[in-house]
């Protein structure tokens, strides 16, 4: 309480002290016949001299921003498209910052140097279309230069993934974030939102999975109501239900009617080649585990809200969108143990993070990621096993070794 | 017509006016602007207040905060700690209530209503009626925004630009719920407010300027206030449509934006909407919603440079010129928001060559701007020292837009920190200087008073100060890949401690400036409100300038303006300090004498 109260005061006593001020202004004002639309030459020459003051004060600001702070550590670019966009945001850069104190100069030594002085007129100088020219055609030029580079870049960064790149799943939900792996044959398995249950929660289409929804719909579980429940409820005479609840119940009941016969649908056409692309995906809740020097194909998936995958230390983004699947690519360069060392920070770790607004606990949505080297990229995809159980890798694993370390070693010729 | 009408207009002016009529449901533009502009005062405090609750959370999280405490209570900050929530909502309604009701209504519906009739030499508004409904639907929606902020389950909290589906699931965040309601039922009448009133403004700068008023002898104001009309005629519309889709989808079942959606456990049937289609209108409005900020402010800081330097304002149809280019190329870069929202690259690359166009008319304004001040003879009101402040956050802040712009760089930066600081600079930091810039050359003629000079510099050393000191570590925020709208940056201690100190380090200095801006602002309230009252009165003509509204015969001019005739204009407004004149000045209002070029 004691502290509120301090807080009002000090405003009150603001409010005080500047209404003083005034009273003490305009009492020499009426004694020395001042008029406000007349501004004194010192007051004048006071504003002109402050404009070069606030000048050098920015620039000082703002060189000790750059240098203390120039990168905060995100560090080099981690992906081979990220070097690029680093070129370009440096070009860019460049030139911003020249354009920012060239004119932000002219603008304050112009102010400065051109404040009233007795005596002199100002020039009247009211167009120029020679001078008016060069000033649209220079910025004209270095646009087109800069949109030519910038395409280029985007072109490169966007273009469709090949076949060499390895395709992984980043399943987006409030708050944190999945990835499926596509595993030995590098394709995922099928999803539909519709195959959501709490034994699925990726709604990955297999059979078994399908009849699980299916058999969710018409007869139900403990806690939620099946078809079949919601019409005996419905027709039951003996429970006397309010108009509002038969509504509910009813509009329950269409939606469950709807979602069946959509998921039977979904079965009739169902091929058993499905299964296979799902069994051997790969899910990961805890960490993004990459190989480096491998290129990756990102699928996003959202199960809510759009959300937005934002690796800043690989300068990628997408935004997850529900309903629609998103995708970005890139190549990781530099494993998570070389970027402590070009840090020289031992607690490093790369991030996912969400960068689209979802919801109250949106600051927390993060998911490590890790890039290893082909040892350990191996050892650690032993230890996890595919969406039907059986191991990731069994037998093969020295002619794996050998596929990536050729992976990883051309990059390091490069 | 025209002139039939406003001698009607004149005749009714005889009436005695009650106290309603007068200062309520008054028809008179100018009371209608005094009216726009106390209300954007009041909401810019608002929405000044709400800002500083957050940067307190940003720059010291987890810290008890009796203030917070004092403002939120115990629902929305317990023991004094924000909660996490509350802080989208706080983000969101700053959003909301600085673009659309300080910006836009305030910014716009002030210097339109007070300058286009006195400009152009008109007796009022071509609809007087109109011109109050605009107003009074402001106010309305002003206060359904305000009320939202008192709705158990929160104001919406999906940020400025809600949304789908966050903004359309209750399940999602409670925002969504009674606050988003209210949120779409004040934007809708907001926009109704912003198109009859555009419509008013163009109507009157069409048909109602007086007798020798060509429109290549109009004040650059009055271009701006124009351009800014169109455009919001042409743009608001899609805003409501957005809306009202969004409302459709809420309300009714519809699946415009819903698709494929599992929220709190519950699987909705929406399926084969589309959540980018929502971006994609409301970004038809949003972009061009920049430049009806911006485009006023420009204008204004037109009017104040070229008077305040004693000079014509350098390259006058260049300057028009490159306002219609912005106003037009405004229309068709708006898909610059959304490179990563999933939409096709190949649709990002055409937006990325419009965008990057739009600089150039920009650069065009700033070369002009620079000009006029060169050789001047400036003298440093404080409307001056804000047109100048204008001039320079309008540099600082273009020039990221070129990163901005760029898609394969806005990968890297969007929705981090830096993109906010980037458009706090250009559109936040200058549209709100040119306000001020607006508010303290017209003062005289809006009060019949002069504001303080001294506090007027105060005002603006502290705000210019505080506004780079604000925004100018933020972008390096930014550049460390901070997301925005975090409730705070706890979560890159967990993969960059160092990272994580820095953000603190700079998230604390800019709190500090923030909070030295808010107190900034009392030296402008404060000599607002004195001068109101007790300010000296004000001459004819204090600044001595070329426009019309400094001929009325009156400081405070009227209903109907002039009294007798209207003004007749023989000249444009920028005749200062021109060669064989006696006067460092020339009004509208007197003739070319014989031989004298026009300029």
């Amino acid at each position: 309480m004691g502290s509120k109260l301090i807080i009002i005061l000090v405003i009150i006593f603001g409010v005080l002290a500047i209404a003083q001020l005034v009273r003490v202004s305009e009492l020499t004002a009426k004694h020395t016949k001042r008029k406000e639309e007349d501004i004194p030459e010192n007051e004048n020459k006071f504003n002109a001299n402050m404009m070069l003051i606030f000048m050098i004060a920015l620039y000082a600001g703002f060189i000790y921003l750059m240098l203390e702070y120039g990168y905060m550590n995100l560090g080099p670019a981690a992906s081979a498209h990220g070097q690029e966009i680093d070129w370009l945001f440096d070009i860019n850069w460049i030139i911003i910052v020249a354009i920012f104190f060239l004119t932000n100069s002219l603008l304050f030594i112009f102010a400065w140097k051109y404040v009233k002085k007795p005596g002199v007129k100002a020039y009247y100088y009211a167009h120029n279309n020679k001078l008016e020219m060069v000033w649209t055609v220079i910025p004209a030029a270095v646009l087109s230069v800069l949109i030519i580079l910038g395409l280029r870049t985007w072109n490169d960064t966007t273009a469709k993934a090949g076949v060499e790149f390895e395709d992984i799943e980043i399943f987006a939900y409030q708050f944190a974030w999945t990835a499926r792996y596509s595993g030995m044959n590098n394709e995922l398995g099928k999803f539909d939102y519709k195959l959501t249950t709490a034994e699925n929660p990726y709604a990955i289409m297999t059979k078994e999975n399908i009849e699980r929804s299916l058999s969710l719909m018409k007869v139900g579980e403990l806690g939620q109501s099946g078809i079949q429940m919601l019409e005996d409820k419905l027709n039951d005479r003996s429970i006397m239900l309010s108009a509002d609840e038969r509504k509910d119940l009813e509009k329950e009941l269409g939606r469950k009617e709807r979602m069946s016969r959509l998921l039977e649908a979904m079965s009739i056409t169902y091929a058993d080649s499905l299964d296979e692309l799902a069994n051997d995906d790969v899910i990961v809740e805890d960490s993004l585990v990459l190989l480096k020097g491998q290129k990756y194909n990102f699928s996003f998936r959202s199960k809510d809200v759009i959300h937005s995958a934002y690796f800043p230390h690989f300068r990628a983004q997408m935004n997850t969108v529900p309903g629609m699947t998103t995708y970005f690519k890139f190549q990781p360069i530099y494993t998570t143990e070389e970027m402590k060392g070009q840090l020289d920070d031992s607690n490093f770790e790369y991030a996912l993070l969400c960068n689209k607004i979802c919801g109250g606990s949106h600051y927390r949505m993060k998911m490590s990621v890790k890039v290893l080297g082909p040892k350990e990229y191996l050892e650690w995809q032993k230890t996890k096993s595919t969406y039907d159980g059986t191991p990731w890798i069994e037998g093969n694993e020295a002619k794996l070794l050998e596929y990536y370390e050729t992976i990883t070693s051309r990059l390091d010729e490069n | 017509m025209a002139a039939a009408a406003q001698e009607a207009i004149h005749e009714h002016d005889h009436h005695e006016e009650s106290f309603v009529s007068k200062y309520i449901f008054s028809y008179d533009h100018k009371m209608i602007g005094k009216q726009f502009l106390l209300a954007a005062i009041f909401m810019g405090v608002v929405g000044m207040m709400l800002s500083v609750f957050f940067r307190i959370q940003l720059a010291w999280p987890g810290e008890s905060s009796d203030f917070l405490n004092l403002f939120l209570g115990d629902r929305w900050a317990p023991e004094g700690i924000l909660n996490q929530d509350m802080y989208l909502g706080l983000v969101t309604i700053h959003g909301t209530i600085m673009v659309f009701f300080v910006l836009t209504g305030g910014l716009s519906g002030t210097f339109s209503n007070v300058l286009i009739p006195l400009q152009i030499g008109a007796r009022d508004m071509a609809s007087g009626f109109i011109n109050m409904m605009s107003f009074w639907l402001f106010a309305i929606s002003s206060i359904i925004m305000l009320a939202s902020l008192f709705v158990e389950s929160g104001p919406a909290m999906s940020g400025w630009t809600v949304y789908p589906p966050l903004s359309a699931l209750p399940q999602a965040v409670s925002g969504s719920g009674l606050g988003m309601t209210l949120w779409l039922t004040s934007l809708t009448i907001f926009i109704a407010s912003s198109l009859i009133g555009s419509l008013n403004y163009i109507s009157t700068v069409v048909n109602l300027r007086t007798k020798g008023m060509k429109m290549t002898r109009m004040p650059l104001t009055i271009w701006a206030f124009l351009i800014t009309a169109i455009v919001g005629v042409l743009s608001f519309p899609v805003l409501l449509s957005a809306a009202l889709l969004l409302f459709m989808d809420r309300v009714m079942g519809t699946s415009f934006y819903l698709s494929e959606i599992i929220v709190g456990g519950e699987m909705l049937d929406n399926v084969g909407g589309s959540p980018v289609l929502y971006q994609h209108l409301f970004w038809f409005l949003g972009h061009p919603e920049v430049y009806i900020v911006l485009m006023p402010a420009l204008g204004i800081s037109s009017e104040v440079i070229s008077t305040n330097s004693r000079k014509p304002i350098f390259g006058y149809r260049a300057m028009i010129g490159s306002l219609l280019a912005i106003g037009f190329l405004s229309f068709i870069v708006w898909a610059h928001h959304m490179f990563v929202s999933g939409m096709d690259p190949f649709l990002g690359s055409v937006f990325v060559f419009t965008t990057l166009l739009i600089a150039i008319p920009s650069a065009v304004k700033v070369f002009n701007y620079l000009t006029t001040l060169w050789k001047g003879s400036i003298i440093f009101t404080p409307a001056m020292l804000f047109a100048i402040g204008l001039v320079s956050t309008f540099i600082s802040g273009g020039v990221t837009g070129i990163i901005l712009a760029d898609s394969a760089l806005d990968i890297q930066v969007h929705d981090t920190y830096f993109v906010v600081a980037h458009f706090h600079v250009v559109m936040g930091l200058s549209a709100i200087f040119g306000m001020f810039a607006g508010i303290y050359h017209w003062f005289p003629k809006i009060y019949g008073r002069m504001m303080n000079n001294r506090l007027g510099y105060a005002h603006f050393w502290t705000t210019i100060v505080s506004g780079y000191g604000v925004f100018l570590p933020m972008h390096f925020v930014g550049l460390g890949g901070a997301p925005r709208r975090y409730y705070n940056n706890s979560i890159f201690d967990t993969f960059n401690p160092t990272a994580g100190e820095m953000m603190l380090d700079l998230n604390v200095i800019i709190t500090v400036f923030a909070i030295i801006g808010a107190f900034g602002q009392v030296f402008f309230f404060f000599n607002f409100f004195y001068s109101i009252f007790r300010g000296p009165k004000a001459p004819l003509n204090p600044w001595r300038s070329n426009t019309l509204e400094w001929t009325t015969p009156t400081a405070m001019p009227g209903h109907g303006n002039w009294p007798g005739d209207l003004p007749v204009v023989h000249r444009w407004p920028y005749d200062y300090s021109k060669p064989g004149a006696d006067d460092d000045f020339i009004p509208q209002t007197v003739p070319l004498k014989p031989g004298e070029e026009e300029h």
